[in-house]
């Protein structure tokens, strides 16, 4: 995978697989301290200690019990790559939060990559689920919720064409203004 | 803040999509189901979701449920893309690039004719 939000996607499927109703998508960009955070988490079903432990290791995981696969051992090792790392907390029958870290300046992070595209793909692909994505750089938020929309759209399809360009538009234009405004503040 | 007024965007939208479906019936609905697993994800399953999402925006295509699943243990033939046309039997791509994804929507979604070199045989 060659895009962080490839894997923020990777990650978000693994919470639709333990039934998930809403699941919460944090980005947090930090310049002054040089760090990167990825953060899921659901209210899925939950893991206890015993399968957190199992799936960061590709090794002990067998096929025919797996529940995550190779998803969370890759990004484990690309973050532990960039003086980052992966932390996994779960409770069963609570829900589990996956935290990613890198370092953000480091030359083998990946690049964050198109998140409009993967938020589209994981609202659009399960309406059924609550979704709250937050994107943070340097203190600028921009926050989406799913709920409003779907409450206003109630029996319009999120595939109606012209709710496809609406939400395309809203996401891109949220992520793309949080990163403009900490560029111009750069810029002062 | 932008967001109370694109929401306002949003009731329009609804509104005027109420009153376009009032005015013509809908023909067969149509089921697009994208797999995404790790081994779609990483085989660009996301793109070819992107490029089917476009194609109904682009081509105004009514009427289409797009879904997604998780590996359903083909990994060597994805991304793959199963689609469903009314009462017809579902029929299975795969190796679906965003281009084959459009062709798809083009040639079987719009008139009918499966994409016969990318059938992956169940």
């Amino acid at each position: 995978m060659k895009e962080l939000a490839l894997h923020l996607l990777d990650i978000a499927e693994n919470s639709l697989a333990a039934g998930a109703h809403h699941v919460t998508i944090k980005v947090v960009e930090d310049t002054h301290n040089d760090r990167l955070i990825m953060e899921v988490c659901d209210d899925g079903k939950g893991m206890d200690p015993e399968m957190v432990a199992r799936v960061v290791d590709p090794f002990v995981t067998t096929r025919t019990t797996r529940k995550v696969g190779l998803g969370i051992p890759l990004l484990k090792a690309a973050a532990e790559a960039c003086n980052g790392c992966l932390e996994i907390e779960s409770e069963v029958g609570k829900g589990t939060c996956v935290r990613v870290s890198f370092q953000r300046s480091h030359i083998d992070r990946m690049p964050l990559g198109d998140l409009a595209g993967t938020l589209l793909t994981l609202l659009v692909g399960n309406p059924h689920v609550n979704w709250t994505f937050i994107y943070q750089v340097d203190g600028e938020t921009y926050t989406f919720e799913s709920q409003p929309i779907l409450e206003i759209l109630q029996d319009v399809p999120l595939t109606e064409p012209r709710v496809l360009a609406y939400l395309r538009q809203e996401l891109e234009n949220g992520i793309s203004q949080v990163q403009k405004s900490t560029l111009l503040q750069k810029a002062t | 803040m932008p967001t109370i007024k694109s929401l306002d965007d949003l009731k329009r939208i609804r509104e005027e999509a109420l009153a376009k479906r009032k005015a013509k019936t809908t023909s067969g609905q149509v089921q697009i189901t994208v797999a995404m697993g790790t081994c779609g994800i990483a085989a660009g399953a996301r793109d070819t979701m992107k490029a089917i999402l476009e194609t109904i925006a682009e081509k105004n295509l009514e009427g289409i449920i797009v879904t997604q699943t998780g590996c359903i243990g083909l990994c060597e033939r994805e991304p793959i893309v199963q689609i469903t046309v009314g009462d017809q039997p579902k029929v299975t791509y795969g190796k679906v690039t965003p281009e084959v994804a459009r062709r798809i929507l083009e040639e079987h979604v719009l008139k009918g004719q499966v994409v016969q070199d990318h059938v992956v045989p169940l």
